[in-house]
């Protein structure tokens, strides 16, 4: 109740019911997630279950077109699913892997930031090559190599059954070293102040400083960035899918969706990558947005253009 | 400076040792060089005797100095699919992405600097609000949806441009290149728009957000109150300075449009390295992918190394920084 309280007070809640992007995004994006997270109740037909496609449905038009069907209501795709069902598991499978990717290089990065900067030395700057050479080269390309690899390493059947823990481990892999620097900057400017030290004075132990008072310190630059990895993370996901690297047809996120209906855009079944596509950039959008306002209410001096 | 140019070429030669090795780990793990030689129909007694005259039951550090000192001397191996030398592949892919990568950066340039520089200079102008609000929501469209709706509108609903393919090319001392034939030149149009529509938003707003800051300083009001016309001012003064952020994040971003390369090749049936890339991932040809990846690195390393040291030569805090 208390911590209701502060939160009702807070700069944070004033800056949002003042700007009407923000809120729209926000309700946007919580409109997303949660009809990802009920999609078994809310889609009208469950496009995992085998028996209830038909591939006589196949490639049928939205309903509101010459030769709809008042079931399928933004048509079907090339094995006959319903889209519009399919577009909310692919919502979800896509969200998923753009959530998990990040809370996996949020704790690899992290911890990589903390250790680095309040232990420093050799150890430091062991760690910190690595991520600079990592981070000199773009993190597509790193997660699209890393992709191909594994993919050759598993096979194609075996990679296409673990596609979500491999593509949030390969994704996560690949932008680690944002977290690990912003975290380690952070903690360079927070170790030294006075109530580390004193911490230090009483004699709690490193770890116990660490954990306890210099990493609740170094989490609102980690809250900005995420939420832009966030977006950042479903993109790559749709990159990696979209190049035959990432989820497999069956299981399709939003990115195999566009991938599958790009093969039948020349013969006019423009819906299948139409209708996935929007909602796929409507919802990086508004987490873009989201993360813009975020960040330029917890961080004005980074703020620029 | 003169150390400051070695200290950078040492980062840059260990970044591609570290490369070369993470190569060579893939190689060694997945890759069957017995399997790329010989096919399926020789015996295991036969395959271990060409294991051993190959030198591949070496220790992995032995087989590793051989792995680099051959890629010093341009050899990194057979390509499985091709059965020709893989860098003699990626040597015949490479002018079809080299000449997507200059089209695109002519296209970057040539949109980018005016309307950043407009929108700058008239921010609350209706075309600046137009540009702004176009690069806000550009960030947020995958290279290959734009790739696809620019096919669709104008490969199959209006029919003007080709979709797929480089069409026909010359061959100019080796370089099969596109363009000098107007077939080649159309084919190029929808894959470098589609390619430029990524890294379009960023740059209209550095060079907005550069422009902005510069026009706020101290010379540029003196240069006002001097009395300079306004173009002066605006396309001269504060002009030149926009430029060198400008062009040291543009170096950086190369190495990025060559990644997104792979993509947009992917959705127009684009015969360069990224295309090729793929194709080998596909056929599982392990010595291309590997080749693959020490080219690109050396790019990036490349790439990297001299925008650094060209920015250390204009920006002398850059050469201090890093000593201790």
């Amino acid at each position: 109740m208390k911590s209701w309280n502060r939160f009702k007070n807070s700069y944070l809640l004033y800056s949002f019911k003042r700007d009407p992007v923000a809120i729209f995004s926000f309700s946007v994006l919580s409109a997303l997630v949660i009809i990802s997270i009920l999609a078994p109740v809310l889609a009208p037909h469950n496009t995992y279950d085998m028996a209830t496609i038909d591939i006589m449905d196949a490639e049928t038009p939205p309903s509101w077109m010459e030769g709809g069907s008042k079931s399928f209501i933004l048509g079907t795709d090339i094995q006959g699913r319903d889209l519009f069902s399919t577009m909310i598991y692919g919502l979800r499978v896509s969200l998923l892997i753009g959530v998990g990717a990040v809370l996996f290089q949020a704790v690899v990065g992290i911890l990589v930031g903390l250790l680095s900067g309040y232990l420093g030395g050799k150890l430091d700057a062991f760690l910190m090559r690595i991520a600079d050479i990592q981070f000199s080269i773009p993190y597509l390309i790193v997660a699209i190599f890393t992709s191909a690899i594994f993919k050759l390493a598993f096979g194609v059947g075996r990679y296409a059954e673990l596609a979500v823990p491999l593509l949030i481990i390969i994704i996560g892999m690949s932008e680690w070293p944002k977290y690990a620097r912003t975290v380690r900057a952070s903690v360079l400017g927070e170790k030294n102040k006075e109530y580390v030290e004193a911490a230090r004075v009483i004699g709690i132990s490193r770890w116990q400083i660490m954990y306890r008072h210099v990493l609740p310190n170094t989490l609102t630059p980690v809250l900005v960035i995420s939420t832009i990895q966030v977006a950042e993370a479903v993109m790559s996901e749709a990159a990696l899918t979209f190049l035959g690297l990432g989820m497999p047809i069956t299981k399709p996120s939003l990115g195999a969706l566009i991938r599958a209906g790009f093969e039948y855009i020349f013969s006019g079944s423009w819906w299948i990558t139409f209708f996935p596509g929007v909602l796929l950039i409507i919802l990086i959008l508004v987490i873009l947005l989201l993360g813009d306002w975020l960040r330029d209410v917890l961080n004005p001096k980074l703020y620029k253009g | 400076m003169f150390a400051f140019i070695v200290r950078r070429i040492i980062q840059a030669i260990i970044v591609m040792l570290i490369i070369s090795l993470v190569g060579f780990s893939i190689q060694h793990q997945i890759g069957d060089p017995i399997r790329d030689l010989v096919g399926e129909r020789v015996t295991p007694a036969e395959r271990e005797v060409i294991r051993d005259q190959l030198g591949l039951n070496d220790p992995f550090y032995v087989q590793y100095v051989r792995f680099v000192k051959n890629a010093c001397k341009g050899d990194l191996g057979l390509s499985f699919f091709y059965k020709k030398p893989a860098l003699e592949v990626i040597a015949a892919k490479a002018p079809a992405t080299i000449e997507l990568v200059i089209v695109t950066t002519l296209i970057l340039i040539v949109i980018s600097i005016p309307a950043g520089i407009y929108s700058a200079i008239y921010p609350r102008s209706w075309f600046s609000r137009i540009v702004m609000a176009f690069s806000t929501i550009g960030v947020a469209i995958p290279v290959f949806l734009t790739a696809i709706a620019l096919i669709y509108l104008f490969g199959v609903e209006l029919n003007w441009l080709p979709s797929y393919g480089r069409g026909e090319t010359v061959n100019l001392w080796g370089w099969e290149s596109g363009f000098f034939t107007w077939d080649g030149l159309k084919h190029l149009i929808l894959p470098s728009v589609s390619l430029s529509s990524i890294m379009l938003p960023l740059f209209i707003r550095l060079v907005r957000a550069e422009m902005m800051e510069v026009l706020e300083t101290e010379y540029i009001k003196f240069a006002w109150a001097k009395g300079l016309h306004r173009q002066r001012v605006w396309y001269i003064h504060a002009f030149k300075n926009t430029l060198l952020p400008v062009i040291t994040v543009f170096g950086v971003q190369l190495g990025i449009l060559f990644a997104f390369t792979i993509l947009t090749e992917t959705v127009f049936q684009w015969q360069g390295m990224g295309f090729m890339f793929l194709e080998a991932v596909e056929r599982s040809d392990t010595s291309l992918l590997v080749a693959y990846l020490v080219v690109v690195g050396l790019i990036f390393v490349v790439v990297n190394t001299i925008v650094d040291i060209v920015y250390g030569f204009v920006n002398p805090m850059v050469r201090i920084a890093g000593t201790k």
